[in-house]
């Protein structure tokens, strides 16, 4: 313990603070990728050692098994990943400095007033896996249906945006161009 | 305690004998390491051991010798390729990404190594006891994948990275049904503890086992399992991301001494971990196959199970022609995914129907039908017919 921290918390903060430094600063836009999965599995240790083991899963099953992956396939398939050809600092970086500490206020205001009066009283929950399944199938189980309803239209979407048009006449087919 | 106790638990008599030598507090630690040692060294063994039987029997499936110049039959073939490997030249090509691609083997092998932490190869043989442990293999699992990405974007070479896309586009086509035939044994043992799916599967019936792959959903849910793992693992016939005939090697192309032998490692250790898997999610675990079996020790049983897998992998491997890309897709997209969408309904209803003879044949009836009709629809476009040679005149 380092005041009142433990050792293992103050690891996976720096961990996961300075994948996210470096994700802001790095030059390559593939580094930078790699730098947020970083964050991500650093996110996802901070959940587990909260005991949230759920949550820690679903956090590396989705942002380091899909979210890192459609990053990085982005990267390569729009812009070549190469040397950055632009400017290291855009024009608009005062409106940015604006907004993210407008965002990080409102953040820390959120955070500094949901603390509850005695810390010490409140005992930790004991959430389980089974628990979280059965509160989805039950108590929840309209908001579940219209998140996968949601979900099977994107991809619908998706395969009907991607798929070629062989109903338009040929000179029509060079145009189509949708990701 | 009996003999065949003793004998079963020896390992864990072992683990507990060596913690003794140290201080209470330590104890637990010292556990820990241990087994984590036990894990590192075996597999890796197992490893060694796979690569002669893959040379050897992929020799015999084309009719010839495999390698018999090491040692006697060539057994000792493993330890001239580690001495090989760890004395070749390590080669960067100039224009990689030094640090990504350090890394990529690396963070390919910790990953597979985490797997196993989860995996009961015998009873109380299991390294962490996790309430989401199947969630934990899948979540591991996931992240191998920005490994391979890592690997085939840092060399700089265009068959590194084209093999690095085929490798990610495939193994997340097939990731979903992986994970969707999983969840049948979650379904009927009510938990994603690997230790618990195991102990559900442990009774007998007579002499036969209630192992889950002897139920019609089992049964599906194991077949379309094994697809998905080969898929994952990049085994032939699914081998596209590093089809030596078109890529090189795909994403390690650039690799070399040690490094290239880490990515082999990796391979073979992804195959056990998942082969691992099946066998507990649908061949009982460590458990014995018959009931007039159970004096043999549990690890012993897993372990064989582990090799019949091993065996039926290289057999595989001899026997099947690669996929093409388009073929891979389709096969993932329109046939296992609505199978292991069905195979979920079906386990549902099996679990309600009640313990009648009814619902044996209902589930057996959906699955088949939907099978044969899913197979009808698919080929009705592939004009497959007698094939048709042609030489050059």
């Amino acid at each position: 313990m380092i005041f009142g921290i433990s050792i293992a918390f103050l690891l996976t903060a720096i961990l996961t603070v300075l994948g996210a430094l470096a994700a802001a600063l790095l030059k390559n836009l593939v580094h930078c990728a790699l730098s947020l999965t970083v964050t991500f599995a650093g996110l996802a240790l901070l959940y587990l050692q909260l005991g949230a083991q759920f949550a820690g899963f679903s956090q590396i099953l989705v942002y380091i098994g899909a979210v890192a992956i459609l990053v990085v396939f982005a990267i390569l398939l729009t812009r070549g990943a190469g040397i950055p050809e632009y400017r290291d600092f855009s024009s608009s970086w005062l409106a940015g400095l604006v907004i993210a500490a407008a965002v990080f206020a409102l953040l820390g205001w959120a955070v500094a007033r949901s603390f509850p009066a005695n810390i010490a009283a409140s005992a930790a929950p004991a959430v389980t896996v089974q628990s979280i399944g059965a509160a989805l199938m039950s108590t929840y189980v309209l908001p579940l249906e219209i998140v996968a309803v949601l979900l099977t239209v994107a991809l619908i979407g998706a395969v009907i945006v991607a798929m070629p048009e062989s109903r338009t006449p040929k000179s029509g087919a060079e145009a189509s161009g949708g990701k | 305690m009996n003999f065949s106790t003793r004998l079963d638990q020896i390992f864990v008599l072992l683990q507990h004998w060596i913690e003794g030598f140290f201080p209470h507090w330590l104890q637990p630690a010292v556990g820990a390491v241990v087994a984590v040692i036990a894990i590192v060294a075996t597999f890796p063994g197992i490893f060694a051991v796979t690569t002669v039987l893959e040379r050897k029997g992929l020799g015999r499936i084309q009719n010839r010798l495999g390698p018999n110049r090491v040692g006697p039959l060539g057994i000792l073939q493993p330890v001239a390729d580690g001495i090989k490997s760890l004395t070749k030249e390590d080669i960067v090509p100039r224009s990689a990404d030094a640090v990504v691609h350090f890394l990529a083997p690396v963070v390919l092998v910790v990953a597979i190594f985490l797997g196993y932490a989860v995996l009961p190869v015998g009873r109380n043989m299991v390294l962490m006891n996790m309430d989401a442990g199947l969630l934990f293999f899948f979540a591991i699992g996931a992240s191998t994948e920005l490994s391979i990405f890592m690997a085939g974007w840092s060399s700089r070479n265009k068959y590194s990275l084209l093999g690095a896309l085929r490798a990610v586009a495939q193994m997340i086509s097939y990731e979903v049904p992986l994970l969707l035939s999983s969840v049948v044994a979650v379904m009927i043992t009510g938990s994603l503890s690997t230790v618990k799916i195991v102990e559900a599967q442990s009774g007998f019936t007579g002499i036969f086992p209630h192992w889950y792959v002897f139920t019609p959903w089992g049964f599906a849910g194991f077949v379309l399992f094994v697809i998905a793992a080969l898929a994952e693992t990049n085994r032939s016939p699914f081998d596209l991301p590093e089809g030596e005939s078109e890529l090189v090697a795909g994403y390690f192309t650039e690799y070399s001494g040690f490094k290239f032998a880490l990515f082999f490692l990796g391979e073979y250790l992804g195959m056990f971990s998942i082969a691992g898997f099946a066998i507990t999610l649908f061949l009982g675990g460590w458990g014995a196959p018959f009931s007039f079996l159970g004096f043999v020790p549990s690890w012993a049983w897993f372990f064989l199970k582990l090799l019949a897998a091993i065996v039926f992998f290289i057999w595989l491997r001899g026997t099947l022609p690669r996929l093409r890309q388009d073929q891979l897709m389709n096969f993932a997209w329109k046939f296992m995914l609505p199978m292991t969408l069905l195979n979920l309904l079906v386990a549902g209803a099996w679990r309600f129907l009640g313990d009648g003879w009814s619902r044996w044949v209902i589930c057996s009836l959906v699955l088949l039908c939907a099978y044969v009709l899913l197979g009808r629809v698919l080929m009705r476009h592939q004009r497959l017919g007698p094939r048709s040679y042609r030489y050059a005149e």
